[in-house]
Formats: C-alpha cells, sequence, structure tokens
C-alpha cells in the first residue's frame, strides 16, 4: 500500500518530463520558475539567509534572468550544486542555468558540451598568508605547505605554478572554504590559495584580518561566468544580454531606484530601446519589450549587485578591480544594445 | 517444488504452463527473465540515447591522458603528469591503506574494550559502555569531522618546534617537541614519522607501464620465505611430537629463521632511518602522514571498534560458563582456559559479524570526501570526473572497484570462517 | 566442669551479643570502592586510568561549557562576551546560533507558518505504528496513543496550528483511542491510510492526489477479485497490477484536476528544496525503510527461491548493492540516474535520492529477513507443506508472520544504520543537518568560523533518537526471546 505515494508521486506531482535543451525558454514559461544551479552556501556569492531566501553576486544574475524572462525576481528555484554535481546538473536539465562561480575554460566548453555565455566576475587565483610568515611573493613559497579546495580548477593551477617555477608544495586538500579558512587560520598550512574574491572574502571575516596579506601573484585567470546547456543559443542569447542589459545599465546610470524616472525622461536611444520604449528588442529574444528593465528594477544595475553584495562597504569589502567598467580601466564591456 | 502431482493423462495443454506445478516454475523463470532482459535493454537503450544526446561517447580512453593534479599521499610514486589510471592507483591505495590499518586496529581496540565492559570494574565498565553507546548512536561522518578538526585545532604548528638563539640563551623550552626519542613529529599539517633508507637498496625496476620498487619486494619474498619455512619446522616438529611424544625444542629456530634473514638483508642493503627535521616551513625527511589520513583512520577505528565490542562481548557472553568451570575442572590454567576454550569457541559466533563490520569500515572509507582524503572516491570519484567530465565510466568503473574489494574481502573472511566453523558430520 | 562453672560464675549472658558492625574496609562505600575499583592491581590500574581521562575530558571541555553564551548576534559578539565575562584568553560555547538557527536544523527551509505539517506528521507515524507494533495489545495502544495526544497538543500548540487543525487533529487520535479499546484489529487501516496522508501534509497540494493514487491500488484489489475466478489468481494478479500502472500513468491526473476544480481542497504546496536538517533525515530514512520493506521481503524469498533464474537475479542484486558504498549509490543519484532514464525525464533530487536509498535499504533488509526465515525450525515449512497450502498461503500464514517478527529487532538495527546514513545526502547538494545546514549557517557572515556548536547539537539529537530507537529494539529482543522459549 507504502507504494501507491511513491507511484502517486511519480506520476502526479514531481515527474516533469519534456525534452530539456530544445527549448529552455518554452519549459520555463510553462512551469512558471527559473530553476537555478547555485553554490551550497559561498558567502556574499550565494547562500541561504535565516529565512531560507538566497542573497549572494550570484543569486542576483538569477533573480534578473527570472525577472525579465517571468517577470518576477522571485520565480527562481535554487538549486545547491557542490563541484562535483553542478555540471551534470546543468546537462541534464536538472537546472536551466548555472550561476556559481564557475571558471570558463576551453575543454568544459567543448568536452562537457557547456556554453558559458558571459563573464560576471573577473577573478584570478591567489595565494594568501600569515603577515609573520615573511613572505612577500608566491614564489618564495617552496617546501610550503598549501591549503586547497578539491574538484575546481585551482588544484590544476596550483600544480602548474609550482611547477613552472621549479619549486615544490605540500598540498592539503580540504572540502569547502569554510573549512579552509579553519586550517589555515588553525595553521595548519602555510598559505591558502583559491579564487582572489574568496581570499578577500575570507580575509574579512577573519577576527585578526590585518595579519593576513594577500600575495601579489595571481597565478591563474579565472572569468566566473553564468553557464548554459550546448544546443539553446536562444535562451544563451537571454541569459548574456540579461548580464549585459545590467552592464549597459550602470554604464548609463539607469538604477533600480531610477529605472521609471529615466524611462520617462531619457533621450538616449539605447536606453530607450534598452528599457522596451522603442523598437522590439525583448521581442526578438522571444520575451516582452519591458522584459530587461524588469531585470533592472528588480536586482538593479552591476554595480548596484557588485556593490550590495560584495563590493567596498559590505563585510566582504572588494574593490571593482578588472570588475569596474571598461570605461574606469576594468574589463566590463558590454556589445552595443541594438 | 515441494509438492508431487498426478501426471495428466490427456496431452499437453497452454494454460498448464500456468496451473501445472511442473511447468509453473520455468514459466516464471523465463517471464522473469524476459522482463529482466527488456529492463536492461530499456536501460541501455536510454543510456545511449542520452549519451548521443550530450555529444558524449563511452570509452576509457580518458584514463591514459594527463591527469595534472598533485595528491597529497602517495604510497607509489605519482607525480601531475602522470595518468588518471595512475591517480586511480594511487587512490586505490589510500583507500586500502586505510581500511586495513583501520581493520587491525578496530580488531584490537573492540576486543579489548569488549573485554573491558565484562570487567569487574565499575568505573571502567561504566566508561566503556559510554564510549561503545556514544559511537554507536552518532553517525559516523560526524566522528571524522570531529577528529579532523580535534587534529588540526590541539596539535602544535612547526614553528612551535623551533629552537631559537634567544630561547637558548634564556633557557627555554620549544613549546613542542617530537616524541619517540625525537623521530616523530605531530604537528597541526600532519604526522612526520621517519622513512627507512638504503644506502646500497637494489633500485627499482621499470616495467614500462609501472616501477617496481625492488627494496620493498626483496624484503617482501624473504618475508614470505622465512614464514614459509618457519611452518615446514614447526610441522616437523609437530610429526615429531605425534611420533615420539616428545616435542623438539623450536623456539630458537623458530626466532633465527623469522628474524635472521630479514635483519641480514637490510643491514646488508645499509638501513638507515630518515628522521624528520625542521627545515623552513616544514619538517623535511620522513614521511609526512597528513591528517585527512590520520582523522579518517581514528574515527573509523573508533566508530567500528564500539560495533566490535559489542560483537565481542556477545561472543564471550554466548558461552556457557560451564565451559570454564569443565576446563578449570581439568586443571587448565585460566589463560590457557581463554585460549584454548573460550576462544575458539567465542570465535565461531564472533566472525561471521565481524565479515561485516570490516566490510562496513572498507564502505565507510568512501567517506573520506569529508575530510577530502585523496582515496578512489577522491580520485577516480572526485577530481579525474570534474575534470574530465565523464561521470558515467568513472562512477561505473568505482562501483566496480568497490564491489571486487568487498567480494574479495567477504571471500577471504568466509574462507577462515569455513575453517574455524564445527564440521557438521 | 559446666556446673561449677556455672555457679562460680556471677554473671551469665543471656542474650547474643549485638553483631559488630563489619570493619571499615568491608562495608559501606569502602567495601563497594575496594569490590568494584580497586580489587587486583589490574583494576587499580584500570581505575586510575579511568579517571585520568574523565579528568582530561573535564580539564578541557569543562570551561568552554561553563563559558556558553546564550544570547549574541554573532560570533565575534559572542567572542566578546566570552572575553568580557571570562577574560581574554577563555573560551566558550556560542550557543547563540542553535538559539539563532534551530529551525534550519530541524526544518531546513520549511516555511515556518506550515511547521505544524511535519510535527503533525511525525506524531502520526507513531499512531501508525502503534498497530503494528502492539497488534491487539489494548494496554500497550492506549499509552502509545496518549503519549502521542499529549505530543500533538504541546507541539502543535508550539507550533502555533490553526483552531481547525488542533481539533481536526485531536479528534482523529481520540477516534483512534476509542477504536484501539473496541476493535483494536481496526486500526491497521490507518497504517495503511498513513503514507498518503503524510505525503499529502508534508508535500501539500491538492487533497486529491493522494486520494486518487491510493484509489490505484482499489483498482488493482478491483481487477484482481473480478478477474480471478475467470482467468485464475496468477493472471488475474498481473491484470491487476497492468490496469493500477495504467490508472496511475493516464487517468490519475485528469481526474485529480477534475475533482479539484469541483471540490477544491488543499494546503500550500512545498516543493522538495524547502526540506531539509532532520526533517529531511527522517522522510529519506522512514520512507527508504518503509518502502523498501515489500522489496526486501520479495528478495528475501527470491534469495530462497528453488528458481535458478530468479535466485540468482536476486542475489547479484543483494550483493552488488552491499558490496558498494551508500556513497556511490548516492552520486549514482544525482549523477547517473538521468542516463539511465528516458531523455528529458527529470525529476527532483530528493526522489532521486529516496529511491536508491530504498533500493540500497531493501539489500540489506532482504538479507535481515532471510536471517528470520532461516531462523525458523524447518518444522514449520513442513507443518505449511502438509497442510496442503500453495507457496504464497504458507509464506502470507505460516512463515512471514514468524519470520518478520523474529526480525523486527534486526530491522530497527537497519532503520538506525539507515538514519544515521541520511547525513551522506550532503554530499549530493540536499541538506541534511550535520553537513548541510552547518555550511548554510557558516556561510552567513554572522557565524562564519563557528565549528564545535553546530556537531554538538545535531550529533546530541541524532544519539537522543538512535540511542532511543537501539534501547527499543533490544527491548523487543527480550521480549521476543522469552515468547520463542
Amino acid at each position: 500500500m507504502k507504494k501507491s505515494v511513491f507511484f502517486g508521486a511519480l506520476a502526479a506531482t514531481t515527474l516533469v518530463a519534456g525534452l530539456a535543451g530544445a527549448a529552455t525558454l518554452d519549459d520555463i514559461k510553462a512551469r512558471g520558475e527559473l530553476l537555478c544551479g547555485s553554490n551550497t552556501g559561498l558567502t556574499g556569492f550565494g547562500a541561504p539567509d535565516a529565512s531560507g531566501n538566497w542573497a549572494g553576486f550570484d543569486v542576483d544574475l538569477c533573480r534578473a534572468v527570472a525577472a525579465a524572462v517571468l517577470g518576477d525576481a522571485n520565480k527562481v528555484k535554487f538549486v545547491p550544486t557542490t563541484g562535483e554535481t553542478r555540471f551534470t546538473a546543468l546537462q541534464s536539465g536538472e537546472v536551466d542555468l548555472l550561476v556559481r562561480n564557475s571558471t570558463w575554460t576551453s575543454s568544459r566548453d567543448s568536452e562537457l558540451a557547456l556554453d558559458f555565455v558571459a563573464v560576471n566576475y573577473y577573478d584570478g587565483q591567489g595565494f594568501m598568508v600569515k603577515k609573520d610568515l615573511g613572505v612577500s611573493s608566491a614564489k618564495e613559497l617552496d617546501g610550503a605547505t598549501v591549503c586547497i579546495q578539491t574538484g575546481t580548477t585551482t588544484e590544476l593551477n596550483l600544480a602548474d605554478f609550482f611547477k613552472q617555477n621549479n619549486i615544490s608544495y605540500q598540498p592539503v586538500t580540504v572540502a569547502d572554504d569554510s573549512e579552509a579558512q579553519r586550517q589555515y587560520l588553525a595553521g595548519a598550512c602555510d598559505a591558502y590559495t583559491t579564487d582572489a574574491s574568496g581570499l578577500a572574502a575570507s580575509r574579512a571575516t577573519m577576527p585578526d584580518a590585518e595579519n593576513h596579506i594577500i600575495l601579489p601573484e595571481i597565478i591563474s585567470k579565472e572569468p566566473l561566468g553564468p553557464v548554459v546547456r550546448h544546443g539553446d543559443n536562444n535562451w544563451g542569447d537571454i541569459v548574456r544580454w540579461t548580464y549585459y542589459a545590467l552592464l549597459i545599465a550602470e554604464e548609463k546610470g539607469v538604477t533600480s531606484a531610477n529605472v521609471e524616472e529615466v524611462l520617462a525622461s531619457t533621450t538616449d536611444e539605447e536606453v530607450k530601446r534598452l528599457l522596451g520604449a522603442s523598437g522590439e528588442m525583448g521581442a526578438k529574444f522571444g520575451l516582452d519589450n519591458d522584459a530587461f528593465k524588469r531585470a533592472i528594477a528588480a536586482v538593479g544595475n552591476y554595480g548596484e549587485i557588485f556593490s550590495r553584495n560584495i563590493g567596498e562597504g559590505t563585510t566582504i569589502n572588494l574593490a571593482r578591480g578588472l570588475n569596474a567598467l571598461w570605461t574606469q580601466g576594468g574589463l566590463q564591456y558590454a556589445p552595443p544594445f541594438r | 517444488m515441494t509438492m508431487a502431482t498426478d501426471s495428466p493423462k490427456d496431452g499437453f495443454r497452454l494454460s498448464m504452463l500456468i496451473y501445472d506445478t511442473r511447468y509453473r516454475s520455468y514459466t516464471i523463470q523465463i517471464v522473469v527473465l524476459i522482463l529482466f532482459a527488456l529492463a536492461v535493454a530499456w536501460l541501455l537503450n536510454n543510456t545511449v540515447q542520452n549519451l548521443a544526446a550530450r555529444g558524449k561517447e563511452f570509452n576509457f580512453g580518458f584514463l591514459w591522458q594527463r591527469a595534472g593534479y598533485d595528491i597529497g599521499q602517495q604510497l607509489i610514486p605519482y607525480n601531475n603528469d602522470d595518468n588518471h589510471f595512475r591517480a586511480l592507483l594511487i587512490g586505490l591505495l589510500n583507500t586500502l591503506v586505510v581500511a586495513v590499518l583501520g581493520c587491525i586496529f578496530a580488531t584490537i581496540l573492540g576486543v579489548i574494550v569488549g573485554v573491558l565492559r565484562l570487567s569487574g570494574n565499575w568505573l571502567v565498565s561504566r566508561l566503556m559502555t559510554v564510549y561503545v553507546e556514544m559511537f554507536r548512536n552518532v553517525p559516523l561522518l560526524l566522528w571524522i569531522l570531529l577528529s579532523y578538526v580535534i587534529l588540526s585545532e590541539v596539535t602544535p604548528q612547526p614553528r612551535d618546534f623551533r629552537v631559537t638563539d634567544e630561547m637558548i640563551a634564556a633557557g627555554e623550552e620549544p613549546a613542542a617537541s617530537m616524541m619517540f626519542f625525537d623521530t616523530v613529529a605531530v604537528t597541526n599539517r600532519g604526522t612526520n614519522i621517519p622513512s627507512a633508507l638504503f644506502e646500497r637498496g637494489l633500485g627499482t625496476l621499470d616495467l614500462g607501464f609501472m616501477s617496481l620498487n625492488l627494496d620493498f619486494w626483496a624484503i617482501l619474498a624473504v618475508i614470505v620465505a622465512s614464514i614459509y619455512v618457519n611452518r615446514r619446522i614447526v610441522h616437523s616438529a609437530r610429526a615429531t611430537q605425534e611420533a615420539t611424544g616428545v616435542r623438539p625444542v623450536t623456539w630458537w629456530k623458530s626466532i633465527l629463521v623469522l628474524f635472521g634473514p630479514v635483519i641480514a638483508l637490510i643491514v646488508a642493503m645499509g638501513f638507515h632511518l630518515e628522521i624528520p627535521e625542521l627545515k623552513g616551513f616544514n619538517f623535511q625527511g620522513g614521511i609526512l602522514v597528513a591528517h585527512s589520513f590520520t582523522a579518517l583512520l581514528i574515527a573509523l577505528t573508533l566508530y567500528t571498534a564500539a560495533f566490535i565490542a559489542e560483537i565481542v562481548r556477545a561472543g564471550i557472553q554466548a558461552i556457557s560458563r560451564g565451559q570454564s568451570e569443565a576446563a578449570f575442572a581439568l586443571g587448565l590454567r585460566p589463560n590457557r582456559t581463554m585460549s584454548l576454550i573460550i576462544l575458539p569457541q567465542a570465535l565461531r559466533v564472533i566472525i561471521p559479524p565481524l565479515i561485516s563490520q570490516y566490510l562496513n569500515l572498507t564502505k565507510n572509507t568512501s567517506l573520506g570526501i569529508a575530510v577530502s582524503y585523496l582515496d578512489l572516491r577522491g580520485t577516480l570519484g572526485g577530481i579525474t570526473l570534474n575534470q574530465t567530465g565523464r561521470e558515467l565510466e568513472c562512477m561505473l568503473l568505482m562501483m566496480l572497484i568497490y564491489l571486487s574489494i568487498s567480494l574479495m574481502i567477504s571471500a577471504v573472511m568466509n574462507m577462515y570462517n569455513n575453517s574455524v566453523q564445527l564440521k557438521a558430520r | 566442669m559446666s556446673e561449677t562453672h556455672a555457679q562460680t560464675v556471677g554473671f551469665t549472658r543471656n542474650d547474643m551479643l549485638p553483631p559488630l558492625p563489619p570493619p571499615v574496609t568491608e562495608r559501606g562505600a569502602i567495601k563497594w570502592l575496594r569490590e568494584n575499583l580497586f580489587s587486583t592491581p589490574l583494576n587499580i590500574a584500570l581505575t586510575l586510568f579511568g579517571i585520568a581521562v574523565i579528568y582530561l575530558l573535564l580539564q578541557s571541555a569543562l570551561p568552554w561549557w561553563l563559558n556558553s553564551v546564550w544570547n549574541a548576534e554573532s560570533l565575534s559578539q559572542c567572542r566578546e562576551i566570552v572575553a568580557a565575562n571570562a577574560g581574554p584568553d577563555a573560551s566558550g560555547a556560542c550557543w547563540a546560533m542553535i538559539r539563532e538557527r534551530w529551525h534550519q536544523f530541524l526544518f531546513g527551509f520549511y516555511p515556518p507558518e506550515e511547521w505544524w505539517r511535519p510535527v503533525l506528521a511525525f506524531g502520526l507515524l507513531f499512531a501508525a505504528l502503534a498497530p503494528v507494533l502492539y497488534s491487539g495489545q489494548k494496554r500497550s495502544l492506549t499509552i502509545l496513543l496518549c503519549g502521542v495526544l499529549a505530543y500533538l497538543v504541546l507541539t502543535l500548540y508550539l507550533a502555533g496550528a490553526s483552531g481547525v487543525v488542533f481539533a481536526l487533529a485531536l479528534l482523529l487520535v481520540l477516534g483512534m483511542l476509542g477504536l484501539a479499546q473496541v476493535q483494536p484489529g481496526k486500526l491497521l487501516w490507518f497504517t495503511l491510510l498513513y503514507p498518503a496522508l503524510t505525503f499529502w501534509l508534508l508535500w501539500g497540494g491538492s487533497i486529491w492526489s493522494p486520494i486518487v493514487a491510493m484509489a490505484g491500488f482499489a483498482v488493482l484489489y478491483g481487477v484482481f477479485r473480478l478477474a480471478s475466478p475467470l482467468i485464475g489468481l496468477a493472471p488475474a494478479a498481473g491484470a491487476g497490477v497492468v490496469a493500477a500502472v495504467l490508472w496511475w500513468l493516464y487517468i490519475d491526473v485528469p481526474v485529480v484536476e477534475m475533482l479539484q476544480s469541483a471540490l477544491p481542497f488543499s494546503i500550500p504546496a512545498i516543493a522538495s528544496d524547502q526540506f531539509g536538517g532532520f526533517l529531511l533525515a527522517i522522510v529519506i530514512g522512514v520512507t527508504g525503510i518503509s518502502f523498501s520493506l515489500p522489496i526486501g521481503i520479495l528478495l528475501a524469498l527470491g534469495r530462497q527461491s528453488d528458481m535458478l533464474i530468479v535466485k540468482w537475479l536476486s542475489v547479484g542484486f543483494i550483493e552488488f548493492i552491499r558490496g558498494v558504498p551508500l556513497i556511490t549509490l548516492l552520486f549514482t543519484a544525482s549523477l547517473l540516474l538521468q542516463y539511465f532514464l528516458p531523455p528529458g525525464t527529470n525529476f527532483d533530487i530528493i526522489l532521486r535520492v529516496i529511491i536508491l536509498v530504498t533500493l540500497f535499504a531493501a539489500a540489506y533488509l532482504a538479507e535481515v529477513i532471510r536471517g528470520g526465515l532461516a531462523a525458523l525450525p524447518s518444522g514449520q515449512y513442513e507443518a505449511a507443506d502438509a497442510l496442503g497450502l500453495d507457496y504464497w498461503r504458507a509464506q502470507r500464514l505460516i512463515i512471514l508472520p514468524q519470520a518478520l517478527k523474529i526480525s523486527i529487532p534486526a530491522i530497527v538495527s537497519t532503520f538506525i544504520g539507515l538514519f544515521k546514513d541520511t547525513t551522506l545526502v550532503a554530499f549530493v547538494g540536499l541538506m541534511d543537518p550535520l553537513k548541510g545546514v552547518t555550511q548554510i549557517v557558516r556561510a552567513d557572515i554572522d557565524w562564519k568560523g563557528i565549528y564545535w556548536e553546530p556537531y554538538i547539537f545535531v550529533g546530541a539529537i541524532f544519539f537522543l533518537i538512535c540511542f532511543g530507537m537501539s534501547r527499543y529494539s533490544m527491548y523487543l529482543e527480550r521480549k521476543l526471546k522469552t515468547d520463542h522459549r
């Protein structure tokens, strides 16, 4: 008798059949919910709070896409994924979109059949050491013990770096960021290596932040960005241009607070197109014309997202650096919206 | 089938396939076989379709690609230029070493705790009960995480071992010191133990796909040979005893045969210990045993020992008092009673559940994931899977390996069990 | 001699001397200490060792416990309070985290206004188990149901359930109490309905979906009864199963929609991803063990069968599942299951994990039940054959009831093991109480760097539940043993 619930559950509620990959947009609209692959919990980038609301830099991009596609930034279901399960979750259609500080690499594009549609955070792998170790460059770390998270690109970069510089190290593999921080603080490793943003976030929450330094060497390029399945180009375009819309909004000074005002008063044609006041830009993606306006209104422009979650003034206190707009010396550059 | 039916006189009808007990079991088996084959075909078909849809293929060629990552604990040489298969081997050896050591330690500890739980000492038996209940009723994962935290929080940092000139001048001792005659250093990043080195080693033999450490194999061969010779000596002593009633004295022969050749060999090869020394950031030299290994081993040992203690206790309690009383009546001393009367009988009760504890322990080594211990799951099912994206191949291969290990353990232990069990005649 | 003596001695004691108290070393605490702690040199050494262990444990942990902080906003505030109270170098527990986040450890992200639902389902679980554990024993049934009643009154009040819910739940349990007095056997119907009820309570949605899904079994039974006179038992059973599967696949959903539009009654639907903490552990554990019971029985019978193919398939399945670690099966659920199912099939990870955990538990239960079957004296099988019962009747009426009864303690042990193993679901991204929720709590910048407290809290709850169950299973074992003497 107990089997009934099982089959009932299979048949009635949870079995969502439909060819994944063919038309993600239609699936999402039919479902009324965006499935967004997220981290199981990474400070500043994506973690649920005490009441279960997800917040963070990556999470806000998911919300922006949901606002653009479904008109409601809260119609997102966040699916926590681990380093091992994230790409499979995407490939199998368990999530529509993966925004989980994943590095864009050639083999992930080709071999894993994924599409990285944009780079929402330019990062690089760095080292953090205690000040009293007396080390000022990563090349002085010969023989050091290095804490490193498994299941990421960082372990490959680390191996390459030490090999190139012909110095040795002892890896201490750790499962996640908070474990790494504990090990590092306890002195179980001399250096902690991960993306520089993660290092900064860790350092910010340490009781004695002034005693730790991040070494100047950035040993890798870590372009982190949203990922979609290979083969559904329209869906990839939607995610890509939602992200660019947030960038353009920052460039043009459109914020979540003033978006209506700007819409009414602007004379800039690109802003008009962006906000759906002229042209049929949204419709070309299969969305409403004011889709991108909704995204901006819901989560704010790129600068707002950055400063709200990880920017200067928050506990994590990251500088914009490479992630400043191209007009301010950074790398964030959106193609023209026309 | 148990029921016999009179064979019907009339000819074969189709319905007899269902109603006639002679044919029914064949019908059922054929139906089951067809259903099973259909299910397998369905799964295979789905897999092929899914692989095609994702543009993937099913082959194990990726195992020969460069791995590119480093592994902290290696029992055989490995560096990041080696291929994924080599990494798999490293992981497999790491799994096995934890499993074997865990089984040994858990058995020793479990037997001690099981006996102490029955002891007349109120305090100790209570303490053992608390230990057993605590470990049996809390998830193993928690013990692994906790022992890892304890190891890295409680142990000193390498720099605490440092003796500076000022300290010598002030007559101070360093905050931490090495153990066992300054040969073992426990720091919060691992345990440094001395390693064995040979001045006149035999070198390595390169077989192309892998290289053999000849020192290790030579010692192993000598040990195996001496054990064999010793068995022959004991055997002939027993034969003499049975023939003449007098057992020749053989203990000195045994000691000579067991230890002489090995000692001679390692002296000949120029054996010395390399003792870890504090240099730069860390202790250098010797072997570094990572805390992820130690924590996993400690947690597995303590957890499994709690179960083994219960098994041992039940085994001893299952032997009736009359057995030991009868032994005393025969004039056997207590330790002879234990070794000749109680233990052989208790073993019959103990061994079958002990086998399943060994199997559990071996399977539980996969929880090393919690402390990022790079065992089979960490290399093949972790980093390799992640870097190559071949989840189907990696997972199937991993399950196959675990399955073979389990089957081998249970086969070996069952053989031993059969040799101990009463032979029913 | 005695006479002269009697005369010469002026005083003869007529009454016995009162016995002297035993020497000081042979009585009271000292005797106890000598006997139990210091009887032999070995024992003295052991005792000293025990005292040393206790001293070390207390010395390292006691200050930390004594400096506990219960009210704080964040870990750094905790540290400040400890430093202010006990000096700068003192360490102290920061239970304020538990105070703020306890609900995530228990319910995950289940919405607070709906907490009454898991709470109610948990209470009714015992009401559903009662008829199985104490079939026909009025007194035990009444005691257990009264316990459930008291639990529900307390927890539903704490969870802030509405008056209607309160009244309905109490009515239900009171009704069961009444039924227990008159016809305790009928209570089994509640056990059979409980899975559907719980599914509806936990996941919510329309009340019609569990009812219509249960109706599939009615269809199965109806077809079986109608067809068995026409085509015989075995084909009728097959036809019934086919009909039920057709019902679930094609008729279920439209009927639910129709009924829901005609007679709408539903509670808010809660998606699986809101489940977490001990709620998730219990849901996976309990569904795993209860679904696996029928599969386990079939596998155990299959393994003992005379039919070679059935036997080898059962053995292969059991040995395969028992030979690989649970964690690889969980990874299979999360990574491989999509490969094996038709392209595009996708259902949520909790259900996939439950399926794999069910298969895992089924293999272990099959071995447990096989043990129970083997423990039955062969006279029972022979007696059943002598009565002329066919295979299924013999199993149903004679063999299984006894074999299952013998196996109950081992089934409870399997459940304890499974329940502890539910913590492993953290590795496929689910929020188990031990690692999943702890990681989420630590990702909060306020609690980043907290280590011991969540582990101790979760470990204590696990200990309470598992220890309680293991004691219960020992009690059962003793009780069942006397029955069989």
